[in-house]
């Protein structure tokens, strides 16, 4: 063969340095939004370069930002949930249940995390034991969890949290240094390493981008997506104490609407919806876009539905500008 | 043939059996003035119902139809408190104008940009909703602003039913004609079951895509008017989170989320379904709160028996089961 | 090239053929990223005539299919039908201008009725412009009992079996009033009963004055229908001519470019222990009745027409799918393996056919490809080592002389052969005792073609155990030490030294000189 008669030809390992893929990033041009948007603001009012004002604002996105992140893995993996809102609702109903029978806070906390385990188990087999679409199955739980809280709560509520409970949601660690922000940093970090430097992680992103090939090269993709539905879930309880703590009561509407903020959270983080790419910085700084953009309109008091059309823009545009500019230049 | 009737087959079955139960203890619940009550209640969720499963057969989901409806409300409102004089007519075509725009804006974003269509329509679906905000600023329109006209009609009787119920079985016949007999109704099937294949056949994916927003937009907007007019108010909030009700009815009908099979009479019973839980609830003393549980756990069932009726069984390569199969066909 | 003749150069001997063609392609390329699939290639087909397009996988025969009905535009070159330059956008324009094809992928629609299957896109229209059901349902039980299918108009395409679909594929390609009629391997799924009668239908096509455009591989079927030839290799058109002025081998010779026999590597052949032994494979619908060994530093074939089950075998005994009986041995011992994580621990490795769907992770890097199965050797309990990966990565492709620019290039970005080396060097990687190939040079280009049949040669003088699944003679051939020719699901041979000629191969997998 005359092919193998040459000696093998040395291939590099990489094409471009980091630094020039860096430069080319989704994330790197996210940073710069945020930076913008960080100017923007506080040339826009003089209340906004407040510390306490700063620490204030990050509520507005820490607790999605935990769900975010496990929610990034899942749908890198080709899979999403949309029942994560209604997790909160029965993991913060199952917490108030437990508090109003005099459970102290540890196991509040207990509580909180099993039911969180609980609904990601039930839609991770669902999904994956019996091989049904994710989106339909957490619609239909999305309904079925918060319906649970609705039939347990009706238009009632549970108030009666321990009072070192409120530690969680309300707590600062250091100055204006929340517990809710060191928690959030902590598990960005973790989700960080899970995804970007573990075979776990690996894997979930060969599932994303094709699954019958990674089952094919041996990686148990139903186990692979079982684990991100849990973690999913977990995240929801996670999410569902820091909620709770912070607001002091359950009610069964607790958290409406948050699966789609999260999941906007995640796209605009860069993570295609079709599975298989994205990063958790991404999702940091879009956790802080979202955060700024709404802290900075609420300053000049726009009120929260119209921030949400910049949102909906955004979420919109960040995909749609791309590929216009592709059109345009042919 | 006999499976895919058979699916159909067992939700009209399920049906009758909850009416039986319900007539066992409450026979007032199925006397025909009342069935009709129900069907009139049920009607928006029925019409909004038809225009999701099309876009469902395509393989897309449209997550903006109650903020259209809503948006399309509160145009329709403010038009008949500024201008009492435009009559209905004039107004049931702007509505539905206006909600097909809106679809159209889905639609081109799915078919020219290629964005998934649950993105592009959870972004609409945020930016419809703020909208409503900005014209209205938030301030309510409410029964006294609206001409007598404008809030009769929904409800004006004609052969015994009121106009709603008239417009639901409109809607359902017209979308039977059209999914049965036109090139387009057919396209919807083609380009949902074998997306590869219909480009072989010159039908455009995308194209067929938009008409499928088109028309569910439409249908939105048709509702929109319905709505504002029949409960005689319109705010921002109104309908807000029904398109996961609609898209309920579209599962439980047994449309396939994967695209290409369903059929309207499915997304009917699906939808009086729904309704007749929705309706028989306080009938039976049971809460209202149980509703939502209801219409999850129902989810859940119904795609898992769809989803295990169209489980894939393997080539047929052995002679022996191939006369098997041909034997059943024949 | 001894056979370099152009169509418009020779005088026709014969007085019924004519010499206006009614489609003629001129210069027609085509690129695809890091792929020219046509390159400055032209074509002409003539009424009431059979014109055969032979061409090895990849030589850009279903490109031109493409391009000729719709679905490609091609980047340069012209098409003009009946003498007029014409151009299509859509499969609709092609399909108006009288050009239907009988396409090799399903082109069917599960859900729709086996009428409108044959009608859509087309369908008769009656009051208010509205889809006429009575008229479709008649007019397509009429194509159907044109081509002798027994098929209820009604039924759901679902319901039907692979060759029923084929039938319904060829009745909404006889559904329009084509010109011209492109068939691409239209026989590759079919029994040979069925295709006598294709045949016979093609024989009715041209006595209707059809063009023809018959794309297919078998020598023998060529011979049998075609009245003219056109041969593409590696994109580029290197002959055409009359069939009549043709033996099999200067068609091979134009084909391939070379003498066929010089392709295969020497082996020496001296296979030793038993490594793998398959017991009573059964499926409920796939195949049963399976039972062979595989011995150490053997390349066992697995010969069969396409269709036959061998890679629903293959996939069994992978994991993927669960037979519903038999037992996998391997060294004597017992495996029970019921997920490719288990095969790959078992030794044993697959390379599949669908190489964009099964093989590549197409979107991943190059070695991240390679590593992904061996992600625990070159990891700290469970954390990534990335130099480790780039090595264990280098030292497999570069092995297997990959072509590439650098090992974090997306696999996607590479041509089908590298992608199949990438492929290789990831379950190299894993250090097997078995390796299963299903169809390793299909759509490949001949240099890689060529690497790959060295690789295989030398893995197995290793000591490595090689399952080979081919459609392709020539490789089953060259490359086995013995072979396993299987037909609707069953072993039907066997063949081993002298037995081993095409001869025998294909009587097996065709079951001729059976009762059917």
């Amino acid at each position: 063969m005359s092919d193998a008669s040459l000696t093998p030809r040395r291939i590099p390992d990489r094409l471009h340095s980091p630094a020039a893929r860096l430069l080319g990033s989704w994330e790197l041009l996210l940073l710069v939004v945020a930076v913008a948007i960080f100017i923007a603001n506080s040339l826009a009012s003089p209340y906004f370069l407040n510390a306490w004002n700063l620490s204030d604002a990050t509520f507005n996105f820490t607790e999605k930002a935990m769900i975010a992140f496990a929610m990034a893995l899942l749908i890198i993996a080709g899979e999403i949930d949309l029942s994560v809102a209604s997790i909160i609702a029965l993991a913060s109903t199952a917490m108030g249940a437990a508090a109003s029978v005099g459970v102290g806070t540890p196991g509040l906390i207990v509580v909180g995390l099993a039911t969180g385990l609980a609904c990601g188990a039930f839609n991770g087999a669902l999904v994956t034991r019996l091989g049904l679409p994710s989106i339909v199955v957490t619609i239909g739980t999305m309904s079925l969890f918060r319906g649970i809280s609705f039939i347990v709560l009706g238009d009632g509520a549970y108030r009666d949290y321990p009072s070192d409970f409120a530690y969680f949601g309300q707590g600062y660690v250091f100055w204006v240094i929340s517990f809710e922000f060191v928690l959030f940093a902590v598990l960005a970090v973790i989700y960080y390493v899970l995804l970007h430097r573990t075979n776990f992680g690996r894997t979930v992103y060969a599932i994303g981008n094709n699954a019958t090939a990674a089952q094919f090269s041996g990686i148990r993709v139903a186990r692979v997506k079982f684990i991100l539905f849990l973690l999913t879930g977990l995240m929801s309880g996670v999410a569902a104490i820091c909620l709770t703590s912070r607001l002091g009561s359950t009610r069964p509407s607790i958290g409406m609407g948050w699966e789609l903020e999260v999941v906007t959270m995640v796209v605009l983080g860069g993570v295609s919806i079709l599975g298989g790419a994205g990063s958790i910085p991404g999702v940091v700084i879009a956790a802080f876009v979202m955060g700024l953009v709404t802290f900075g309109l609420g300053l000049l008091n726009v009120p929260g539905i119209v921030m949400s059309i910049f949102i909906g823009l955004m979420l919109i545009g960040v995909i749609a500008l791309p590929r216009l500019w592709k059109m345009w230049r042919k | 043939m006999s499976l895919f009737k058979s699916r159909e087959a067992l939700l009209a079955g399920a049906i009758l059996v909850l009416l039986a139960l319900i007539a066992s203890r409450f026979p007032a619940f199925i006397a025909p003035d009342n069935l009709a009550r129900v069907f009139t209640d049920t009607s928006p969720l029925l019409i909004l119902a038809l225009g999701q499963t099309v876009v469902i057969l395509t393989r897309c989901i449209d997550l903006s139809v109650a903020a259209n409806l809503a948006l399309t409300g509160m145009v329709c409102a403010m038009l008949n408190a500024a201008m009492p004089g435009v009559p209905v007519v004039v107004i049931l075509l702007i509505a539905v104008t206006l909600g097909a725009v809106m679809g159209m804006v889905n639609g081109l974003l799915v078919w020219k940009l290629a964005i998934p269509s649950i993105v592009v329509t959870l972004g609409t679906m945020t930016i419809y909703r703020g909208t409503i905000f900005l014209i209205s600023d938030g301030a309510w329109v409410n029964a006294h602003e609206m001409s007598a006209a404008f809030t009769g009609f929904p409800r004006a009787t004609v052969l015994g039913l009121p106009m709603l119920a008239w417009f639901g079985i409109l809607a359902a016949v017209v979308m039977i004609v059209m999914i049965r007999s036109t090139p387009l109704g057919r396209a919807f099937y083609a380009v949902g079951g074998n997306p590869h294949a219909a480009v072989y056949t010159g039908i455009s994916v995308g194209r067929t895509q938009f008409w499928a927003f088109t028309l569910s937009g439409a249908l939105a907007g048709l509702c929109g008017y319905l709505w504002v007019a029949r409960y005689a108010v319109a705010y921002v909030d109104i309908a807000g989170g029904f398109e996961l009700e609609v898209v309920a009815a579209c599962v439980i009908g047994g449309i396939s989320i994967a695209g290409g099979a369903g059929t309207i009479l499915g997304t009917i019973l699906g939808a009086l379904f729904l309704g007749i839980v929705k309706n028989a609830l306080p009938v039976v003393d049971i809460s209202p709160f149980w509703q939502m549980a209801i219409s999850g756990t129902a989810i859940i069932v119904a795609v898992t028996l769809n989803t295990r009726n169209t489980k894939r069984k393997g080539r047929i390569i052995l002679r022996r089961a191939q006369e098997q199969t041909e034997g059943a066909t024949a | 090239m001894q056979l370099s003749v152009e169509s418009r150069q020779f005088d026709s001997p014969r007085s019924d053929i004519s010499d206006t063609p009614v489609l003629a392609l001129r210069d027609i390329t085509k690129t695809f990223p890091g792929v020219k699939a046509l390159d400055g290639v032209s074509l002409e087909l003539f009424p009431g005539q059979v014109t055969a397009l032979i061409g090895e996988n990849g030589a850009g025969k279903s490109t031109l299919v493409k391009t000729l009905t719709g679905i490609y535009q091609p980047d340069s070159g012209t098409i003009h039908v009946a003498g007029a330059p014409v151009t299509f956008a859509t499969a609709q324009d092609a399909s108006v201008a009288g050009i239907t094809a009988i396409h090799q992928e399903t082109v069917l629609f599960d859900e729709l009725t086996v009428a409108e299957n044959i009608f859509i896109g087309h369908a008769p229209r009656g009051r208010f412009g509205l889809i006429d059901w009575k008229a479709m349902r008649s007019r397509a039980a009429y194509i159907l009992a044109r081509i002798d299918a027994d098929l209820d108009p009604d039924t759901p395409l679902r319901d039907l079996g692979i060759a029923s679909k084929h039938l319904v594929a060829i009745a909404r390609a006889l559904s329009v009033d084509a010109r011209v009629v492109v068939m691409d391997e239209p026989t590759a799924a079919l029994s040979h009963k069925e295709i006598e009668e294709l045949y016979d239908l093609v024989d009715r096509l041209k006595a209707e004055g059809r063009a023809i455009l018959f794309i297919s591989h078998k020598f023998d079927e060529v011979f049998r229908i075609a009245d003219r030839y056109t041969v593409f290799r590696d994109g580029t058109h290197v002959g055409a001519g009359l069939m009549a002025d043709v033996t099999e081998g200067d068609l091979v010779r134009l084909m391939v470019g070379r003498d066929v026999n010089q392709i295969f590597p020497e082996r020496r052949k001296a296979p030793g222990d038993d490594v793998l032994k398959v017991v009573g494979y059964a499926h409920p619908t796939e195949f049963e009745n399976i039972n062979f060994t595989l011995r150490r530093g053997e390349i066992l074939g697995f010969y069969g027409l396409v269709g036959a089950g061998r890679s629903e075998v293959m996939q069994a005994l992978f994991g993927i799918t669960k037979p519903s009986k038999g037992v996998t041995q391997i060294d004597g011992q017992i495996k029970v393996i019921r997920s490719p994580a288990e095969a790959v621990e078992a030794g044993i490795v697959y390379v599949p056919e669908d190489r964009g769907k099964q093989g590549a992770v197409i979107g991943l890097p190059i070695f991240q490809n390679v590593t992904l199965p061996s992600l625990t050797q070159t990891s700290r309990s469970g954390f990534l080592r990335l130099s480790e990966e780039f090595a264990l990565a280098r030292e497999y492709t570069e092995r297997l002389d990959l072509r590439a620019a650098a090992l974090d290039q997306d696999v996607g970005n590479l041509s089908g052969g590298n992608q199949q080396k990438v492929v290789i060097a990831k379950w190299l990687a894993t250090k097997p005792r078995v390796i299963i190939l299903d169809e390793p040079t299909k759509g490949i280009d001949i240099g890689s073609k060529a690497a790959v049949h060295a690789f295989m040669a030398e893995l197995a003088a290793q000591g490595l155990s090689v399952i080979m699944v081919s459609s392709e003679i020539p490789e089953v051939l060259g490359m086995s030490d013995r072979v396993i020719v299987m037909r609707e699901g069953l072993i039907a041979a066997e063949l081993e030294g002298d037995d081993l000629t095409p001869e025998t191969l294909v009587r097996f997998a065709a079951g001729i000189g059976e009762s059917a």
